[in-house]
């Protein structure tokens, strides 16, 4: 892997979904070690890139790099050297929070011991729930989970789309404190969040979408600003009566 | 990949122990459907005697997609069969983990429906090591495409008769070798018959947990 | 993925269906006015004029879906889809006919409406598996996903046809003799070949509108093509400003 590319690079993206696109000539690139703030309204197209990068999705046009790998030709490479937080936990809730993680170490080639996973659990907090099914976690534990299986994973590129959803105060200090940590080690961060001015305090670059494309693309302490003066408020129209 | 498979067996495994309930509720089920086929056929003892493996495999075939069913509902919920792909696994180390999953399943219901079948219909308890054999080369015959298409059916809208729907004209050949064996190894085999029965048996194992193997990809990947 | 295209001009479709009535008609006229009495089965045994062409292309629309399902896993070009759906339907409906006519035959010689022929019995199970398949179709909303999946299900039953056929063969033959109608040379031959032209005529035609009619549904379901990305120079623009 060249040190010189960018740790995460995209262009032309484009993605169906349904009768519209979910995202149009999409461009990145981010070098590596940075961190990407990604901004838009809802459905504007931040989940459907994110999971184009992780690998779950095919660009219906345009290519991407990770690390290097061609997404399309050497997809599998790339997916290994990604990690995405969802919306979804990726567990199976029937299973104990301790052997979710130890089927998904197992299956990554990491080791699976008890011993080896509880700092890991410590780390996010759920130490005490290691041995408790998921069907009995809250919506906050479920996310803590699957911050646990991201960094099981230990990937270099890591996409955390929208990581402070059903966080407490606790659980947000965990996410301020995780990305510096994990740009320090060099892995690079893409963030998708409503939280804009928390996002733009921690990452360094930002780009904001907009029903699929790019709308702005610059550091992200001016995203807040520039993302307010795109959307700036409807006028409401008076309920009569 | 072998990696990966022990992994998937082993995930496929704890998931059917953890939902070892579900398997219970699907063996009474098995029952009770054996005992409608005795009210159907009314108790003409002989006609019982002589369908019992009749009887015992479409049991087990109405059985096998509450089973196969239920094997994907704990992966679809919370995405965790993506979350699989992603790291990246194998897709095809993912179904034959979940096919000899289900087959384990499969197999054991099977062998908790022989005692009813013995007792509702009397057709004899020789041979019953080999048609334990036959059950199992059956249920696996079940499993490998049943795993592929349930899939399919479970994410898609009206997955409780799909399933079926797709499955059991394509299990057919299952199904009339299965039930051709285990008569004979009940009832008599004077003419030694039963061996080119599980022959077909074999051969359509042979044939398709290679091919759904092969496909299983294109069904769980974007 | 290529978006879907426009088949070919609707008239080779109905240029079809007029050369199947034409054929159809004739044969049917020479088998059941021109050509001789079957010997040993009377009359019922005319059937035969329609039936084994029914079944000669109801296999080959079923051989053709199969076809069409690996062109499309390979090459993911939506016109296979579109094929794959007009044949799928167009077995279908033959097959269904097949039934019918073997139901038809079967009656007045057997006295029973079936009579668990090997081939005929081969040929009812296909019927289930494929009608599995079209209602896999309907049911899965999502386009590239319906067309992956039914091209998947589609090899699946198809791989399962032979081996039906040899253990309905085999678990049949304990019981009953073959019992279909039976082919003979001569006078009898014309007015086959007529209809199996005109029946494989019939298929052709209404394979070719109905993947017409599935390639524009498909357009309306997705979403229009985009424009092409502008020059590179651009590109490089909006991919700039970075650090």
């Amino acid at each position: 892997m060249n040190e010189s590319h960018p740790a995460v690079e995209a262009l032309g993206l484009c993605r169906r979904y349904g009768r519209s696109w979910a995202l149009i000539d999409v461009d990145l690139a981010v070098p590596r070690g940075r961190s990407l703030l990604v901004a838009g309204r809802n459905g504007s197209g931040k989940s459907t890139l994110f999971r184009v990068l992780a690998g779950a999705l095919k660009p219906d046009r345009g290519t991407y790099r990770i690390c290097g790998h061609d997404g399309i030709a050497a997809r599998q490479e790339a997916r290994a050297a990604v990690g995405l937080l969802g919306h979804y936990s990726n567990t199976w809730d029937a299973l104990s929070a301790l052997q979710n993680l130890q089927v998904t170490a197992r299956f990554a080639g990491k080791p699976a011991g008890r011993r080896d996973l509880m700092p890991l659990l410590e780390e996010v907090g759920l130490a005490e729930r290691a041995d408790s099914p998921i069907t009995s976690f809250s919506a906050g534990m479920r996310k803590r989970i699957a911050f646990a299986r991201v960094l099981l994973q230990a990937p270099r590129v890591v996409l955390l789309d929208e990581p402070y959803g059903q966080l407490d105060p606790p659980g947000f200090a965990f996410v301020d404190a995780l990305v510096p940590r994990l740009t320090a080690q060099g892995c690079t961060v893409l963030m998708a969040s409503h939280m804009l001015e928390k996002g733009a305090e921690l990452c360094d670059e930002g780009l904001a979408l907009e029903r699929g494309r790019v709308i702005f693309r610059g550091a992200a302490r001016d995203l807040p600003a520039a993302f307010a003066a795109h959307h700036a408020p409807v006028r409401r129209v008076g309920v009569a009566g | 990949m072998m990696r990966q498979l022990f992994a998937a067996t082993h995930k496929d495994l704890l998931l059917s122990w953890r939902s070892r309930a579900q398997a219970s509720a699907v063996v009474i089920f098995g029952a009770t459907t054996l005992l409608l086929f005795s009210f159907a056929v009314g108790p003409n003892s002989a006609a019982l005697r002589q369908n019992a493996g009749g009887f015992l495999w479409v049991a087990l075939l109405l059985s096998s997609t509450l089973a196969l069913a239920e094997s994907y509902r704990a992966e679809i919920e919370q995405r965790a069969l993506e979350g699989l792909l992603l790291l990246p696994a194998s897709p095809r180390a993912l179904y034959y983990g979940k096919a000899l999953a289900n087959w384990l399943q499969l197999l054991l219901v099977g062998i908790g429906l022989v005692p009813v079948m013995i007792v509702l219909y009397d057709p004899g308890s020789s041979n019953l090591l080999p048609l334990v054999g036959v059950l199992a080369l059956g249920t696996a015959g079940l499993s490998a495409p049943g795993t592929l298409y349930a899939a399919m059916a479970s994410q898609a809208r009206a997955q409780q008769v799909l399933l079926p729907l797709l499955l059991f004209p394509l299990v057919v050949p299952v199904l009339l070798a299965a039930v051709k064996a285990s008569s004979l190894l009940l009832l008599g085999d004077p003419m030694g018959q039963a061996g080119s029965w599980v022959l077909l048996l074999a051969a359509f194992n042979g044939v398709f947990w290679p091919l759904c193997g092969l496909l299983f990809g294109q069904v769980v990947e974007e | 993925m290529a978006g879907p295209s426009n088949e070919k001009r609707p008239w080779v479709g109905y240029g079809f269906l007029a050369l199947a009535v034409l054929l159809l008609g004739t044969g049917s006229y020479i088998g059941l006015a021109v050509a001789p009495r079957e010997h040993y089965m009377g009359e019922v045994q005319r059937i035969m004029y329609v039936h084994v062409p029914t079944a000669w292309s109801a296999l080959l629309c079923f051989t053709f879906a199969f076809v069409s399902s690996i062109a499309f896993l390979f090459r993911h070009d939506w016109k296979w889809d579109s094929r794959l759906e007009a044949t799928l339907e167009v077995g279908v409906l033959l097959n269904f006919l097949l039934c019918m006519q073997g139901a038809i035959w079967a009656k007045p010689t057997w006295g029973v409406w079936w009579d668990w022929d090997p081939r005929l019995t081969t040929t009812a199970v296909m019927l289930f598996s494929f009608i599995g398949i079209l209602a896999l179709r309907r049911f899965v909303d999502d386009p590239v996903r319906r067309a992956t999946w039914a091209a998947v299900a589609t090899i699946v039953a198809f791989a399962d046809v032979p081996i039906v056929y040899f253990s309905v063969k085999w678990w049949n033959s304990l019981h009953q003799v073959q019992s279909t109608p039976q082919t003979v040379d001569g006078p009898m031959i014309t007015p086959l070949r007529v209809n199996a032209f005109g029946m494989l005529s019939l298929a052709i035609g209404l394979i070719t509108l109905r993947t017409r009619l599935a390639a524009r549904r498909l357009q309306n379901e997705m979403a229009p093509p985009l424009p092409e990305r502008e020059t590179s120079s651009e590109r490089v623009a909006a991919a700039g400003g970075e650090a």
